[in-house]
Order: C-alpha cells, then structure tokens, then sequence
C-alpha cells in the first residue's frame, strides 16, 4: 500500500524501514535532510524534505493517494495538525498521529484520528514488566469520532489486532512490542 | 466574561492588559517562566506558566467555564490543537485563533476555529489596498517631497481614452510627460491620442491627484488621500 510518513526520527524511520522492507510504497518527510541518515541503505521508498503542516508539501507527497498515513515528528500538535490535513484536505481514510500527551491524544481519536500515545504505552509496559497494575487507559486508540476516516479502523502492525477496539479504543495495548519499537 | 489567553508574545501581552482595563476576567497561559514572570510582573497574577496546548493544564487554567479562549502564540498548530481542545473537550462556545499562514485559514474554519485573526492577511490586504488597478499610483516623491512622480493607468472606461492630450483639463503645477504603451515611454505631445492600457506619467503637486483622478480615472475623489 501507499505509507506516507511524517517525521523522520527513531520511530518514523524504523517504521519506514520496516514497511519498505515488506515491500510497502514509503515516502517519508522531515524538515531536515539529516534525519534521513537514520534510514538504512536499503530503504527503497522516497524521502522529501518539508514541512509536514503544509498542504503543499503534502501533496507533492502523494498524500491523494495514500492508503495509510502516519505523523510520527516529535511535536504532538505538528502531528495532530498534519493528521487532520491528510483527512480532510486530501480525505486520507487511515490516519494515524503520535500523541504523547494522554488528554489530547484521547480528544483526538474521539475527533476520528487514530492516536498513539507513547506517554501512556511506556508507562504500562515499564509498569508491566515490574510487576504493578498499568494506568488503565489505552496508548493505542482507533478513531471513535464523526470524521471521513472514521469507518476505517487503523492497522497497526507491532501490535496484535485484539488491543485495539476500533469501536472504543478502550482495549489495553500490547505494551511489550510497541515499547519495543519506541 | 471570562477569557482565557494563550501565548504571552506581544499580543497575548497586549490582549490580556486590554482585557482587563475593560473590566473583563482573564487568565494568560505562557510556557516559558521567565515570559510568564515578566508579565506577572507587570499587569499581575493572573499569568500561568504553562503549555496551554496541554490538555491538563488547560482544565487547571480553567478552560472549562471560560466563554473565549483566543489562542495567539506565533505557532498555528498550537493554536489550532488550543482551539480544539477547548471546543471539544472543553465545551467553550468562542474559539479565536491567530493565523499566521493566510494557507491555513480555510483549513482551521473547516476544523471548526469559531474566527480568526491574520496579521499576515491583514498587512497583505492593506498592501494590496495601496496598489489597486484603477487608481493613481504614486511612484516617488520629488524634490523635498511636496512634488509627485504620478502613474495613471488607463482601465476600460476611463474618460480620457480617445482624447488628445491637450483637450485634457489638466491643473496648473502639473505636468503629463510621457506615456508607456506596450511596454515602450514616449514623450506625449499636446496631439497624443490615448489609448485604452495607455499608463500615462505626471509630475506635479499632491493637491492636483484629484483633478488627475478625474480626467484619468473617472471618479472624481480618490480613493487614497
């Protein structure tokens, strides 16, 4: 599928990497070229310097044409804003937006954007492994809101179908493989 | 009314003084302390030093009785995600945010940003005001300043097309000079006929711009003084 990639860090990199390899048609966005470094010589996708907020940029990205969209950049309101720009500029139907603030990670996903909350999943998988009860919230959440991609519940690879509830989002994830990948 | 300010740049400072000399409760929200502290110190307690883009701190800052929320930091994706917060998760029924790329603005409306405020569009339109199509443009002040170089643009409908120079009524202290036709200056003679997209150059006093915008343009008062 068209995988279009907004932020070039540790996480988006190594999703980049990991869907090209699977033979995924990846175009990745970072306003610095530097962060492209961190994609392995292997990577066959498209790598594009911008800014990920901007319409612009995102269509030269093919962002019309995208099957799933992540913004993954370190700023959780870039992501959010970037996420509702492939949704309902360009009517993206499987959006996904790393949020790492739990309140606005769940106001999103009740306003239809997948979100991932790296705050929340960390927190229950370190929580997990020592053996105390987690935060009781989800990291992972399906869009639950009135939105054009709202009917399309995200894939998430790493973690298991059965931790994401697409009606509610109120399953919890599968800590231990997605911190794996953080 | 109780409003709640985010980003204590210039116009957040501005807009939370402004408010409260009208009497209003307001509360700034401004992330970085030493900002924060500098404007408490100045118009009083009623700065919090935190990321208002933070859901947390917004319900500590008491977003959820206030009846505006104006999100004015120099970044449009905090604005926006401000906005949100506050209508959806918030419940408040006045959102303004401040544009900073005029590209956004169709795009927060249709996010659902109650108004908007864009000092870019703002200075673009004022901008534009200044060089319309059908007015005189002024081109260079001369001498110490009380003299003109003057373009006129001849549009459709001017009164002056089809008109030798010389039967224009043209005010003393004001002389026309040459004409651009086709990208090409020529020196108008009193015979010159003009012509529609003709540009037509003249040097003269500013009082005399109103008597030029009724021979070129056809209206007798200016649109700019």
């Amino acid at each position: 599928m068209n995988v279009v990639i907004v932020g070039c860090g540790r996480v988006g990199a190594l999703v980049a990497a990991t869907m090209d390899a699977a033979g995924h048609a990846v175009t990745i966005l970072d306003i610095s070229t530097l962060a492209f470094d961190r994609l392995p010589d292997t990577f066959k996708g498209t790598a594009i310097r911008g800014n990920g907020t901007d319409e612009d940029i995102l269509r030269r990205a093919g962002t019309q044409d995208v099957d799933l969209f992540l913004a993954l950049t370190e700023g959780d309101n870039r992501n959010v804003m970037s996420a509702q720009i492939a949704a309902e500029v360009f009517d993206a139907k499987r959006v996904i937006a790393k949020i790492n603030d739990p309140l606005r990670a769940e106001a999103y996903a009740d306003l239809g954007i997948g979100t991932i909350c790296r705050t929340t999943i960390l927190t229950d998988a370190i929580l997990g492994y020592v053996g105390v009860p987690g935060t009781g919230s989800t990291g992972v959440r399906a869009p639950a809101g009135a939105h054009p991609g709202a009917d399309h519940p995200p894939v998430l690879g790493a973690v298991s179908a059965a931790a994401v509830n697409p009606a509610a989002g109120a399953a919890a994830p599968n800590g231990r493989a997605v911190a794996s990948e953080a | 009314m109780f409003v709640l300010v985010v980003g204590g740049g210039k116009v957040g400072y501005y807009l939370t003084r402004e408010l409260i000399q009208s009497n209003h409760e307001v509360v700034l929200m401004e992330k970085d302390r030493a900002r924060a502290g500098q404007i408490a110190d100045e118009i009083g307690s009623v700065v919090i030093a935190r990321d208002g883009c933070e859901g947390k701190y917004l319900a500590e800052a008491g977003a959820n009785r206030a009846d505006i929320v104006a999100a004015v930091t120099g970044d449009d994706e905090d604005n926006l995600v401000i906005c949100q917060m506050a209508k959806h998760h918030f419940a408040v029924p006045r959102t303004i945010a401040r544009v900073n790329n005029p590209a956004n603005e169709v795009l927060f409306k249709h996010l659902g940003v109650d108004e908007l405020i864009s000092p870019t569009r703002m200075v673009l339109a004022s901008i534009e005001q200044d060089i319309p199509v059908n007015e005189l443009l002024h081109l260079a002040a001369l001498g110490s300043g009380e003299l003109e170089l003057i373009e006129a643009h001849l549009a459709p409908g001017s009164p002056a097309i089809g008109l030798a120079t010389g039967d224009l009524d043209i005010p003393d202290g004001c002389t026309l000079f040459a004409v651009i036709r086709n990208g090409r200056a020529t020196r108008l003679a009193p015979d010159t006929i003009l012509l529609e997209g003709d540009k037509v150059l003249a040097i003269g006093q500013s009082e005399c711009k109103v008597a030029l915008h009724a021979q070129f343009i056809g209206t007798s008062e200016p649109l700019i003084p």
